[in-house]
């Protein structure tokens, strides 16, 4: 199929006012891009925080085996980088794992995208990782496919991968310095021979790097993940961030590390802490003049199913696939029928968004006078609309307001409020996490909130509104400033200490 | 001459192709080696290759027994005492 050329005409775009900076939400971000990188990853939603609220993914848990040990690891679990720890996935073999892909991909028609993350590394595990790609191409050329890796491999991999049309890679680069990577990976297997120490380090970084160079050159996108570990490499991944942008990455995420200590990791177990929401931000900003930054990652599990921030695995373990019967080729032009009207309702959008940013332009708008940025959470289950209760939200996006416009910051999860029913006798410490993850965000926006989370809510110097259910986030958030400029709530210099931050 | 697999395996398939005398398979609960068929890689590799690339401390021992990657040989871990 043909995807349709969204938005053509942006490079043409007035330069001046909104369309050069930060105006709008972030999807912006992408309007930067070269137009056929754009093209690759506007309906991928790891790579585009517009596509995360519209198309889903799916990742298969094919690849057990790894050739690295990370600090943040246990390996008796999942990868705990490119999955949440803890939890082990069900392991299938390459044609199980296809099974799976079409199934999913017959009854989740947003699912455009297909990838191998683990539960080890999957180049070190090429049989079943290829075969698995082979035989996906061959039967379903409509999936998107793309793979994660820590690098070790890579450069060996690169020409495989480009056989598949693999034109998406993450590669997961923590540092770029041996002292620090000494710090975070204790042992490598390479030439066989297991390598431990400095000399370990040195060796991943130089083929992450090799690898990268490699991929850049054959025209495969590639973003980096990075793992930030307070007082090990935070103030170096801005130094990570520079070096892989200029040798041609087109995104970086960086993602807090995970270290419970029931994770049984070495940083778990040893005490690393995790940034703190603040520190995460705070680094992804200084990060981002340099760099397309990604904050909108859930860190998926290796056989996670569904739009990013859901995940819908238990409905396709593989006794229940095994039971359902695919006709691909029907579900082929099912799927090409949901992914045009997506397409025309994102190229609708981005239509209306080009006219208000020329009509700003034409009618020579004054510059609007400079108010203070606003942190505003959103609780929403997709298609970029405000549509999830308050109580039922498992997680906030998280959007800044300010007289530039908007952008998107990320992420938080939390417990959901009241699960309905039962278990809304736990609402109590449930509506106190959900307080301390909101903290510094003066708004939250739901479709629906109850009277009893209203209350804290308000004393918390949280204001929670549902007036704009079903409304589009970005033209809600920016309603909402408005309305709080025209009260004269944003004269006062609250919460600036993030700013500074 | 063999090395052995035992319970702390997690199946992770590291070191099945590995093996230079295909000793290592597939079973339940965990992978197994074929004592007959393990030559510890001698005149093959340095290491042997199974214990060189496993994650898991204590899960392959050698032939008197004792683990090939001690506990906090692999991940720094430090050892509780009990």
């Amino acid at each position: 199929m043909q995807l349709p050329v969204i938005n053509n005409a942006a490079s043409e775009a007035p330069k001046g006012g909104c369309s050069a900076g930060s105006c709008g939400s972030t999807d912006d971000q992408m309007n930067h891009l070269p137009e056929h990188i754009r093209e690759k990853v506007f309906n991928h939603p790891c790579y585009s925080e517009e596509a995360h609220h519209y198309f889903a993914r799916m990742h298969v848990a094919v690849a057990p085996a790894c050739n690295i040990q990370c600090n943040y690891c246990n390996r008796k679990y999942d990868c705990a980088n490119e999955s949440r720890p803890g939890v082990v996935s069900e392991l299938h073999h390459p044609v199980q794992a296809v099974k799976k892909v079409l199934a999913v991909a017959a009854t989740i028609p947003q699912m455009t995208v297909l990838g191998i993350a683990g539960p080890g590394d999957p180049l070190a595990n090429p049989e079943r990782t290829f075969e698995t790609f082979r035989m996906l191409s061959e039967q379903a050329p409509d999936i998107k496919l793309c793979v994660s890796t820590n690098g070790l491999s890579l450069p060996d991999n690169v020409e495989e991968l480009a056989k598949y049309n693999i034109d998406h890679v993450t590669i997961t680069i923590n540092c770029v310095d041996p002292d620090v990577g000494a710090q975070i990976y204790p042992w490598i297997f390479w030439k066989n021979k297991r390598i431990k120490g400095r000399e370990a380090a040195e060796i991943l970084i130089a083929q992450q790097q090799k690898g990268l160079e490699m991929l850049v050159a054959k025209g495969i996108l590639v973003k980096v993940n990075s793992v930030l570990i307070p007082g090990v490499n935070d103030k170096h991944l801005e130094e990570v961030s520079k070096i892989v942008k200029a040798k041609g990455a087109f995104l970086h995420n960086v993602m807090p590390l995970i270290s419970e200590a029931e994770h049984g990791t070495y940083y778990g177990l040893t005490g690393q802490r995790g940034p703190t929401n603040e520190e995460l931000q705070a680094l992804q900003d200084a990060c981002e003049g340099d760099m397309n930054m990604m904050r909108h990652c859930r860190q998926c599990r290796a056989d996670a199913v569904g739009l990013l921030g859901e995940d819908r695995g238990s409905e396709f373990t593989m006794d229940k696939v095994e039971q359902m019967e695919i006709n691909y080729p029907e579900a082929m032009k099912m799927r090409a029928e949901v992914h045009a009207a997506i397409n025309e309702e994102l190229e609708s959008k981005r239509l209306a968004k080009e006219t208000k940013v020329q009509l700003v332009s034409i009618q020579g708008l004054k510059p609007k006078e400079v108010t203070r940025p606003v942190l505003m959470a959103v609780a929403t289950k997709g298609n970029g609309v405000i549509n999830e209760h308050f109580g039922h939200a498992s997680e906030f996006l998280i959007y800044e307001a300010s007289s530039e416009g908007m952008r998107f910051i990320g992420h938080r999860k939390t417990k959901p409020y009241c699960e309905g029913g039962d278990t809304c006798g736990d609402g109590e410490s449930a509506l106190d996490t959900t307080l301390r993850v909101l903290a510094g965000c003066e708004v939250v926006l739901c479709s629906k909130v109850g009277y009893e989370p209203w209350g804290p809510l308000e004393a918390a110097g949280i204001q929670p509104n549902g007036e704009h259910a079903m409304e589009p986030i970005e033209d809600a958030v920016l309603k909402v400033y408005e309305e709080m400029r025209a009260a004269g709530k944003l004269d006062k210099p609250v919460n600036l200490q993030l700013k500074v931050a | 001459m063999s090395l052995e697999i035992i319970e702390s395996c997690t199946n992770c398939w590291a070191c099945e192709p590995l093996c230079p005398s295909k000793a290592i398979y597939e079973a339940k609960p965990h992978f197994l080696i074929d004592p007959d068929k393990c030559t510890e890689c001698a005149g093959d590799f340095e290491d042997p290759q199974c214990a060189a690339i496993c994650p898991i401390e204590g899960a392959i021992l050698n032939e008197d027994g004792v683990p090939m990657n001690p506990i906090g040989s692999l991940t720094g871990i430090p050892v509780r005492a009990d």
